[in-house]
């Protein structure tokens, strides 16, 4: 029964319960990485918790054979935290959307990434919500039809990886539901990484906002739009016949550069520790600039129960074992006789 | 300058004997009288009398100096019998400055003391607090109290001009005055409030010498002055033996959830988010991180309780405090801990509402939410203390039961209670019950909500058992296997089993106990920080011919239908006596068939005693 003993395979993490998404849906997809990923991890299944909000992604915990937790709208991120401190000793995966994470979840999540406890967020962005059938999320475009905005989204959208790097998020991540090696090293990165990891997946909801991310995930076009980021590599995209790179102008502003015609040095070279490119990397917008997949940032920072068991601690050594006896009495007392 | 004599020196002046006393302590926010008026307290506490007091301070932390927004009050009963409220009004009044004599003076009772700032009565202050010309020099009011003017604040900064501190800081120790000077005229024991002094101040030496020397200086002041003939004693009341500390209703809370973590050898995970009048229990806790506490201060009240429901899913007790605007944000979570039956405890502070209402304010209008306040069929057992000290009784209640039958458990406490205190006969740990927590032993068949025979509870497995990974969640589940179903029966079956948990909880609970006349013309019936109001206008209707009984509930939900029906029927007329517009009694209509009359009073204060006969009084006699 227990992890320790032999090697799990996929199938040790599917769990009895019928997977109820629509046909065609990313987070299929998704479901199956994640699974061929947690064998891997030699993480005994038993300490693996999958906690989730609302919304379609937030299905996901019934069907990993962990122990799972399927809360409230938004509130994952927060339930998450609470089970992380009383229990650092846990693997603790957070799995939300871009309704569930960034809207009514919208506060846990950048606090979460603040405090920078030890979990790993997968947010499924598709772009719109999806179980309630179909209005705009707070990553729709502007301008686009849904249910809820028939004459298309007044407001502007967030984006997801800027709103990360903003709450000062230590490890920040992109992938593409249809690339499985790609999300697999995601996934394995995001584990190794000590700190909140956070990774947006793009997702298709073939349902409501089928070929939202077709640009980089479709055939035709994911070679010229998918700039895959690797640490310490030059930003370079583009078939192999006519790559292409991404250079700082002389207003710094980003430029996209033909390697035809540019000297390799021009182009900037990725560095995930660098906070200012990171930045850089998450404003570069569609359909102007490629899409930055991979590690956007990876930095160390104190890790939030950490510190708090390090208190904990501490008031041990300073103050001693619990004497309720002496606490009772702490104050001023009197005696009657 | 004069000894400060001990406490067995033979006294200059007479000493008049004296029961009781109800005194006031009022100022500026700034003016320190909350200090002042603790330290008193405590000198009582220490001198053996029993005690109850009433902090009232306004919402904002220092209003503009001198105004009536900005007035701080802090009242302290002390006698040598039992004590059962604060006082309806003060013998003695302190005021350090006009706005504060404006807003407390009506209270005083007729004949009673005026101890006055005079240095404070400036024009300029006077027109602040809207009056015009000195209200000390009033005639009237010269007839009906015993006014002293009194130099305070020329007398403090004289004692101790020569320690070069500039005159605001002073000014500031002016307090210490007043508090020697009501320590003297009340032969309080000194010696506790000198060591406090240093203790307090221990940061600056300076700072010491000022308090101490102005403190000494305000008690030789009464002893030397002809101002003041003669002085007050209270005799130490009767009290059962013990040690004692003084307690207030938050720091009973925050102790008796940590005992009972203790005791049940649970880990307590605190999540919390700042909101008056519950965060002391915060602070309390986060002092004791050494204690098997975590606590976490949340980004809001929703992320406060959802990370204690993720602690108590991990195997913590998750315990989540707030008042009632906190606690209405913490409602959907609260029906996850209802759907999910995992242990949770919620703390509801009540105050003044609705929306922000009367922030610092006691008020006992949140029993229909929390009976109500969420989304669908989601029953929580409810739990009011009802005095200060009783807090720590019924956090440990409350533990015991979220534990056994995997419930969210709410406390209602309130203002009252939260910062009024009371001598605490301080237990013996070793002595409080052990809690058992009983963990899923079998092996086959598991599913997560598999129940107990007798206390229907489902079985607490907690991640990092190999072999039982379950799924919960807010989805209603499966009765027979666990996973998520929409079947129509099902749903209700589950939701009658969440309710019958509720009920079942009653096997536990002690037998309701009816204070007074054990039949008679009148029953009222109250619950929380009202006991002592109610204790008191008992005894006294009693007293007065009346044949009264006073049933005080502690555990709302469950509530002992049968039982309170065997003990309403021994009484003609059943008053239900609320700090809100008639909750409890809407209660006890709809389930007992009573026609129980509400008796309200929503003005952010507990009540008197004298208003509260009075009223009572008119319903009995109306139904004659």
């Amino acid at each position: 029964m227990s992890g320790e003993q032999a090697k799990l395979n996929r199938k040790d993490f599917v769990s009895d319960q019928d997977v109820r998404w629509c046909p065609g849906c990313g987070d299929y997809a998704i479901l199956a990485q994640v699974q061929r990923v947690m064998p891997e991890l030699n993480i005994p299944r038993e300490n693996i918790v999958f906690v989730s909000g609302i919304g379609c992604s937030s299905r996901f915990p019934y069907y990993m054979n962990t122990y799972g937790f399927h809360s409230i709208h938004g509130r994952a991120t927060a339930v998450a935290s609470g089970l992380k401190l009383a229990r650092p000793d846990l693997s603790v995966w957070v799995v939300t959307g871009d309704g569930d994470g960034l809207s009514i979840g919208g506060n846990h999540l950048i606090h979460l990434l603040r405090r920078n406890l030890d979990i790993n967020v997968l947010l499924f962005n598709n772009e719109i919500y999806g179980l309630t059938k179909g209005q705009y999320s707070p990553t729709s475009r502007m301008g686009q039809i849904t249910k809820s905005s028939p004459l298309g989204v007044a407001d502007h959208p967030f984006d997801t990886v800027s709103l990360a790097l903003g709450a000062d998020a230590t490890f920040v991540a992109r992938t593409v539901d249809t690339e499985t090696r790609h999300l697999q090293a995601m996934l394995t990165r995001a584990v190794e990484h000590k700190g909140t990891s956070f990774i947006e997946i793009l997702q298709n909801c073939p349902i409501f906002n089928d070929g939202c991310f077709e640009e980089v995930s479709g055939k035709g076009s994911r070679i010229e739009n998918q700039l895959v980021l690797e640490h310490g590599q030059p930003l370079l995209f583009g078939p192999e016949d006519a790559r292409m790179g991404v250079a700082l102008g002389k207003d710094m502003s980003p430029q996209v550069v033909s390697m035809d015609s540019t000297p390799a040095e021009q182009v900037l070279l990725h560095d995930e520790t660098n906070e200012a490119l990171g930045f850089f990397l998450s404003r570069l917008e569609r359909p102007e600039f490629p899409v930055p997949l991979g590690v956007i940032r990876a930095m160390d920072r104190p890790i939030y129960e950490k510190e708090v068991m390090a208190q904990a601690e501490r008031a041990l050594s300073e103050m001693g074992k619990p004497d309720f006896n002496k606490l009772f009495c702490g104050g001023d007392t009197w005696t009657v006789e | 300058m004069a000894e400060v004599p001990s406490e067995t020196n033979v006294r200059e002046k007479p000493v008049e004997q004296i029961d009781t006393v109800v005194i006031r302590f009022a100022g500026d926010s700034g003016d320190g009288m909350q200090l002042t008026g603790t330290q008193f307290t405590n000198e009582s506490a220490v001198a053996g009398n029993d005690i109850a007091t009433l902090p009232d301070y306004p919402a904002e932390i220092r209003a503009p100096a001198g105004t009536l927004a900005g007035v701080s009050g802090f009242q302290v009963n002390f006698s040598q019998g039992r004590v059962f409220t604060p006082g309806d009004r003060p013998d003695v009044l302190v005021v350090m400055n006009p706005a504060a004599l404006s807003v407390n003076i009506a209270d005083l009772r007729d004949g009673g003391i005026l101890v006055a700032d005079s240095d404070a009565f400036t024009l300029a202050n006077i027109r602040k607090a809207g009056m015009d010309g000195d209200p000390l020099a009033d005639a009237s009011l010269n007839k009906r109290v015993r006014v002293y003017s009194v130099p305070l604040t020329r007398m403090t900064t004289d004692s101790i001009s020569d320690m070069g501190l500039p005159n605001k800081t002073m000014v500031r120790c002016k307090n210490f005055f007043a508090l020697g000077l009501c320590s003297w005229m009340f032969n309080r024991p000194i010696e506790q409030t000198l060591t406090w002094i240093e203790s307090k101040f221990a940061k600056s030496p300076a700072l010491v010498e000022a308090n101490t020397r102005v403190f000494k200086a305000g008690w030789n002041f009464g002893e030397t002055t002809e101002v003041f003939v003669h002085t007050y004693e209270v005799k130490p009341a009767d009290i059962e033996p013990g040690t004692y500390t003084n307690m207030t209703g938050n720091r009973a809370l925050a102790l008796g959830l940590m005992a009972a973590a203790s005791k049940a050898g649970k880990s307590m995970f605190f999540g919390s988010y700042p909101i008056t009048p519950a965060s002391d229990i915060l602070h309390e806790l986060a002092a004791h991180k050494n204690f098997d506490v975590t606590t976490f201060q949340g980004e809001d009240e929703i992320a406060a309780v959802c990370s204690a429901i993720g602690a108590s899913f991990g195997g913590a007790l998750g315990v989540t405090a707030s008042s009632g605007p906190g606690i209405a944000l913490k409602g959907e979570a609260l029906g996850l801990a209802v759907i999910t039956e995992l242990p949770l405890v919620v703390v509801n502070v009540q105050r003044g509402g609705p929306s922000t209402g009367l922030p610092t304010k006691t008020e006992q209008a949140d029993l229909m939410q929390a009976f109500f306040g969420r989304n669908g069929e989601s029953p929580l057992a409810i739990v009011a203390p009802a005095t200060p000290v009783e807090c720590f009784d019924m956090a440990f209640e409350a533990v015991h039961v979220a534990l056994k039958y995997m419930v969210p458990v709410m406390i209602l406490s309130d203002g009252y209670l939260a910062n009024g205190a009371q001598p605490w006969k301080i237990p013996d740990y070793d002595e409080l019950p052990d809690i058992s927590v009983r963990y899923w032993k079998g092996d086959l068949g598991f599913h997560p909500y598999l129940r107990n025979e007798d206390t229907l509870s489902r079985p607490w497995v907690i991640p990092g058992t190999p072999g039982f990974e379950h799924r919960i969640g807010g989805l209603e589940k499966d009765y027979d296997s666990g996973d998520i179903s929409y079947d129509p029966a099902n749903h209700e079956r589950m939701t009658r089993v969440r309710a019958e948990k509720i009920e079942r909880v009653s096997e536990d609970l002690n037998p309701l106990c009816v204070e007074g006349s054990e039949l008679g013309e009148l029953l009222m019936v109250g619950w929380g920080s009202t006991y002592g109001a109610l204790a008191q206008a008992t005894e006294e209707l009693n007293a007065e011919g009346l044949a009264t009984g006073h049933l005080q509930l502690r555990w709302l939900n469950p509530l002992p239908v049968e039982e309170l029906k065997r003990i309403f029927a021994r009484y003609k007329t059943i008053v239900v006596p609320e700090l809100n517009m008639g909750q409890l009694v809407r209660i006890l209509r709809e389930r007992l068939l009573v026609d129980a009359i509400p008796v309200s009073r929503v003005q952010g204060q507990p009540f008197k005693v004298g208003e509260l006969k009075a009223r009572v009084k008119a319903i009995v006699e109306e139904g004659r």
